[in-house]
């Protein structure tokens, strides 16, 4: 029985690393660059793929490809906010009618991705095994895999949190999330600070993916699912809140962990449930302003 | 002489209007079968995009909830088979997402702007993950068959609703409830203090626009014949009518119209042609393609293009008037 919950626990925990980090990605475009990515899940698909072609084709080891899936998707992030979503910023007559417009350029983004990915890698199911050995913790049973992908789920969000705290860059990203207007006032160039933000989202849900790929199979229409679990994450932990993100993530692992064992079925209802219930009490999130 | 041309106008356009629609009603007995199903289906997303503009439109809240309402009229006429006619359960899966709609309505009244969204499609995925939960576990069999009925029926009974569904968008609009959604839109917060009751006026709109996405599900159920939940209760459903709004442009009752059977006929075209040549799985990513360059391109749709070009022509044609006399 203590086995049981301890298995539950630490399953839990395991893939709220995961869903923290793709979370705060989105947080980020969203609490900075005000595009609520409905294509986030996309670029997790991107990593994923980028990841499994290196593995496969070319046998590079997936966490040194972590280095690779993460320039080569922060750079289309960038280049998509600077073109794409910057114009209908401009062409936008108010902030709440970019956020509605954005959503839907988003949408549109998330069909273009998808075909192209499965113009590429065909619609099938891929996987790869690597770091599949069992470890054993006090008496639970995981693969290592699931491990490593914790830990390097966790120290990049270290990193990134120790990025927006400490650096000059990350300083300018949280001007231009409180203030927009005033931080462009300030001498921050506003266009270039939210074309990183777009892209250090992407890239952080290209690093997800990368990390997913290594447990879980993978197929070009897996985007949606977890561009939802995101949403539901950042809404938990509040909108731009790192910390939040964290904390919600593991919350939802863990109430997915648990849910799955009772009743493998109910999964997404209990997640949709506590999202909407979270929604209807407490919009802001746990952490939110 | 400007009243009689006022007039004169209105009284061609209702002449216009009134000849589309003989058209409509004859044109199954000249048309070959393919036009009904395809009529069926170009009326399908044409009632999902206007009902979507009749409370979105004004009120600025984009809801996503689209497919929930529609799938609620899909199960609700599937439960119901052939036990009652159909005009009756068509009403009662309009009912039925009516009824809900002012569930949810009185739920989120708090939440604005993108929380909205956010929330509405959620409904969405909830009601097809547990109602999958539900086959699966309780019932234990996964999808139904419906009985169906004749493709013409099919086409009338949306016709139909078409029909009452733009009168309703039109007296809606031209009335002061019409007004009131319209200074929601614009200020909340002064509409209120003017003396509208927001949350009645916005709760009623939604349930209205409810009812006909049910209605249409209701229906469609029949053609389909074989239904699940990821059938009735497709996310994509929720985004298309939006698409199809802005698309069409919302400043004009005919916009959402427009948008939405040029969408539905280019899919139709797309991947017919496409097909022919094995390149079936194409069509998704032109159809997003068009969408971005819609998005980016057209900010006001079609009817703003329309309308720029129309202003373009009267500017030419009065401009050469002025020059002769």
């Amino acid at each position: 029985m203590l086995v049981t919950i301890l298995d539950v626990v630490i399953a839990g925990l395991l893939m709220g690393g995961i869903y923290a980090l793709i979370a705060v990605g989105l947080s980020l475009q969203y609490g900075v660059a005000r595009v609520l990515n409905i294509s986030h899940g996309e670029f997790i698909m991107l990593g994923a793929f980028i990841t499994w072609t290196l593995f496969t084709v070319f046998g590079i080891n997936p966490l040194v490809s972590l280095a690779v899936c993460g320039p080569i998707i922060f750079i289309i992030g960038f280049i998509l906010h600077r073109t794409y979503f910057n114009s209908l910023r401009i062409s936008s007559p108010s902030p709440a009618a970019f956020e509605g417009n954005s959503m839907l350029a988003a949408f549109g983004l998330l069909f273009i991705i998808q075909n192209v990915a499965i113009l590429i890698w065909g619609a099938g199911i891929k996987s790869y095994t690597y770091l599949a050995f069992p470890v054993n913790i006090g008496g639970a049973v995981f693969a290592a895999n699931r491990l490593v992908t914790l830990g390097f789920a966790i120290a990049i969000g270290v990193a990134f949190y120790i990025f927006l705290a400490r650096t000059r860059l990350g300083k300018a990203i949280r001007a231009a999330a409180q203030d927009p207007a005033t931080a462009g006032l300030m001498g921050v160039n506003i266009n270039r600070v939210l074309a990183i933000c777009f892209g250090l989202g992407t890239l952080l849900a290209g690093l997800g993916g990368s990390l997913i790929s290594m447990m879980i199979s993978i197929q070009p229409t897996m985007g949606l699912e977890y561009t939802v679990i995101a949403l539901i994450v950042v809404v938990i932990g509040g909108l731009g809140s790192i910390p939040g993100s964290f904390i919600g993530g593991f919350i939802l692992g863990l109430v997915g962990s648990i849910v799955t064992y009772i009743e493998p079925g109910l999964t997404m209802v209990a997640y949709y449930l506590l999202f909407m219930l979270l929604l209807l009490v407490r919009p802001k999130g746990i952490l939110g302003k | 002489m400007d009243i009689v041309r006022v007039i004169s106008k209105r009284s061609f356009l209702l002449g216009l209007l009134f000849l589309i629609l003989v058209v409509l009603v004859t044109a199954p007995l000249y048309t070959p079968g393919y036009f009904v199903v395809l009529a069926s289906s170009v009326f399908m997303y044409i009632i999902l995009t206007v009902s979507w503009t009749i409370f979105s439109g004004p009120t600025g809240y984009i809801s996503l909830a689209s497919a929930a309402f529609f799938g609620v009229g899909i199960y609700t006429s599937t439960i119901l088979g052939e036990a009652l006619p159909l005009p009756i359960v068509i009403g009662i899966g309009g009912l039925a997402s009516f009824c809900l709609a002012l569930l949810v309505g009185a739920l989120t009244l708090r939440l604005r702007g993108i929380y909205f969204a956010i929330f509405t499609f959620g409904l969405v995925e909830i009601l097809l993950h547990f109602i999958l939960w539900w086959e699966v576990n309780i019932t234990g069999t996964t999808g139904r068959v419906v009985p169906t009925v004749g493709n013409t029926t099919v086409y009338y009974a949306m016709l139909v609703i078409f029909v009452i569904l733009m009168l309703t968008a039109y007296f809606i609009r031209h009335s002061k409830f019409g007004l009131a959604l319209q200074s929601i839109g614009d200020n909340e917060e002064a509409a209120a203090h003017t003396g509208i009751n927001v949350t009645l006026v916005k709760v009623i709109t939604f349930a209205i626009s409810a009812f006909f996405m049910g209605a249409a599900g209701a229906i469609m159920a029949k053609r389909w014949t074989y239904i699940d939940p990821k059938i009735a209760f497709n996310p994509l459903l929720s985004f298309m009518p939006v698409l199809m709004a802005i698309f069409g442009g919302m400043g004009q009752l005919y916009g959402p119209v427009i948008g939405a059977a040029f969408f539905t006929l280019l899919k139709e075209y797309l991947t017919t042609t496409l097909a022919k040549y094995g390149l079936g799985e194409l069509y998704m990513l032109i159809f997003g393609i068009v969408l971005v360059s819609a998005i980016l391109f057209l900010p006001k749709g079609l009817v703003g293009l329309i309308q720029k070009w129309w202003g373009q022509f009267r500017k030419r044609t009065s401009g050469e008037q002025h020059a002769s006399t």
